[in-house]
């Protein structure tokens, strides 16, 4: 608001602006842009292509644009493999770990951006540090804190193992939307009688919104792609999720390469649809700043 | 707001709770196995052994150097190709053109994908008897049955670019969130000075984005130091042991020979060298110092 105020004193005429290039006639931008842009979209599309074709291409035929197309594919692994049970599967995973993660990461977030506190710095670092803690190298101990816990086999194990290694860059990422958010806005309602909490719900969270929904929807695909954990804690076939039943489909269907492709792209759509939405969240939100914390 | 309450502990406790069990816990317990022989299958003879371990994998186990020595390639060669054509990508895709914001949502999409997901998708398109070098062989461009994965001498190329298929996104959306922080006039004054492209490209672009630039490649160098799945599911560490990875290795002895004191030893060795190159990276590269 200052901002606006005060600008007019500094309104100088500005400099002669450079006479600018006509852009679309620069010839040159065809191999600067448009080339690459077109090769990388190439390199990128082809395998989605590859894919697709493979997934809706009846059996035994070679045609790169098959037509008609089957859903037999689709049906063999649906129903007969399962996908359909471990499709449910990693949708609940990947719901849970939305839910806690964000509304975890929401908490801390408004924490580390609004509270001075003993022990902030320690816990910044701590958050930092994690994450140079591979996964793959926790598998051991975490086994056996899962034996013991009775949490193999279980959904909602899984749901707290996704949830504990995506929450620290979840809520580093928080608190920097959230101190992104004037707290002006916060304290003028808190003047005008309002509680912290019912401030926060009032005033910040509608502001949170887009950021809300990208760290939700990155916890979501975080969950969804998760293969290790549902690997090594989830054995029994009724528990299984979309990366474990692709990665045994990897060596059952060595011949038919029509089934695992069915079976990637049931995999595939919901997170790409999810990602293709939020994508632009994520860039603007990282380049408000949140990177730099 | 400087308060003294307990409210900034309570919004703080789950993560706290969740990391104490779950990241810390874990690491205390690696460190303690690493000093014992403990095996599920000969379990009377577990027990504290001291750095026996340790001296086993130093000097004993030829695997280890070599899964070591793979991890290290696999990192500079992944990240740092990754870096490159991710910056590059960056650039386009911050031009102002018809269509940017489908062409964003494409060439980002891989991002979105699993490690096993990518595996899927590339086999389908390696595959010797309908893959796409099959496709260009009846095309005339190269030779019918080629077989990628299973050559000593492509496999690494061909696991390295299905990587960068899904790697590159990640570096050109942090880049480009980076890349559209530079203010506009920064690069009038450069022009007017009379920059030309390059010059400006490195007088002000690249200074500008030195942070992210550190960031992103640290972090990433730890994610494809630790990614198991790709290569797991692609090529399982073969032929011949070729493309196996420290944590890869890790895995292998945990889940298939149940040697969790042993894994565990390994697991720490993969701990000291992601720290000590995390810290030595932040301080030649001088993290932060421009704010």
């Amino acid at each position: 608001m200052t901002q606006t105020l005060t600008r007019p004193k500094t309104v100088v005429p500005p400099p002669p602006a450079p006479p600018r290039r006509k852009k679309h006639r620069d010839p040159s931008r065809y191999f600067r842009l448009h080339l690459p842009l077109v090769l990388y979209l190439l390199f990128t599309l082809i395998p989605f292509y590859w894919m697709v074709v493979f997934a809706v291409r009846p059996a035994g035929e070679t045609s790169l644009v098959p037509w008609p197309i089957t859903f037999e594919h689709f049906d063999t692994v649906w129903n007969g493999v399962g996908f359909g049970l471990f499709f449910q599967n990693s949708l609940i995973i990947g719901v849970g770990t939305l839910i806690t993660v964000t509304v975890f990461a929401l908490m801390g977030g408004y924490a580390l951006a609004r509270f001075k506190f003993r022990g902030q710095k320690v816990f910044l670092l701590a958050l930092l540090c994690t994450q140079f803690i591979p996964g793959a190298m926790m598998l051991i101990p975490l086994f056996v804190i899962f034996k013991s816990a009775g949490l193999l086999n279980s959904l909602t194990g899984l749901v707290i193992a996704d949830t504990a290694f995506q929450l620290p860059l979840a809520l580093i990422l928080m608190s920097g939307f959230v101190r992104n958010v004037p707290i002006e806005l916060e304290e003028a309602a808190m003047v005008d009688g309002c509680s912290r909490l019912r401030a926060f719900f009032a005033v910040t969270l509608p502001q949170l919104v887009p950021a809300i929904v990208a760290v939700g929807s990155f916890a979501f695909i975080g969950a969804w792609n998760n293969f290790l954990f549902a690997l090594m804690f989830a054995s029994r076939q009724d528990k299984f999720t979309l990366p474990v039943g692709l990665s045994y489909a990897l060596g059952e269907f060595n011949t038919d390469f029509g089934a695992l492709a069915a079976g990637g792209v049931i995999a595939a759509v919901p997170v790409v649809l999810v990602f293709a939405v939020v994508q632009r969240f994520l860039v603007q939100g990282l380049s408000a700043g949140a990177v730099k914390g | 707001m400087r308060t003294r309450t307990w409210a900034p502990y309570a919004l703080i406790a789950p993560t706290l709770v969740l990391m104490g069990v779950f990241l810390v816990y874990p690491i205390a317990s690696v460190g303690w196995f690493s000093l014992c022989q403990h095996t599920v299958t000969q379990p009377w003879k577990n027990g504290f052994i001291g750095f026996e371990n340790f001296r086993r994998m130093l000097f004993e186990d030829e695997l280890f150097w070599q899964s070591l020595a793979f991890s290290a390639k696999w990192v500079v060669v992944e990240v740092g190709l990754q870096l490159v054509l991710g910056l590059v990508l960056a650039l386009i895709v911050n031009e102002t053109f018809i269509g940017r914001a489908l062409a964003r949502a494409l060439v980002f999409s891989p991002w979105a994908v699993s490690g096993v997901l990518t595996t899927g998708i590339w086999i389908l398109l390696y595959n010797p008897s309908t893959g796409i070098f099959q496709q260009l062989a009846q095309w005339g461009i190269g030779d019918p049955g080629t077989s990628v994965l299973g050559d000593p001498a492509t496999v690494f190329p061909a696991t390295v670019v299905t990587e960068l298929w899904r790697g590159v996104p990640f570096f050109a959306i942090l880049l480009l969130a980076d890349l559209q922080t530079i203010p506009g006039d920064l690069y009038e004054a450069a022009s007017v000075d009379g920059a030309g492209r390059w010059r400006r490209f490195v007088s002000v672009t690249l200074p500008h984005l030195r942070d992210a630039i550190v960031l992103s490649t640290l972090l990433r160098a730890v994610w494809e130091f630790n990614n198991v799945d790709l290569i797991y599911t692609l090529t399982g560490g073969g032929p011949a042991n070729q493309t196996t990875t420290l944590p890869l290795y890790v895995a292998r002895k945990a889940v298939d020979s149940h040697d969790f004191g042993y894994g565990s030893a390994l697991t720490m060795a993969g701990f000291v060298i992601l720290l000590f190159f995390s810290i030595l990276y932040l301080r030649v590269s001088k993290f932060g110092s421009r704010a």
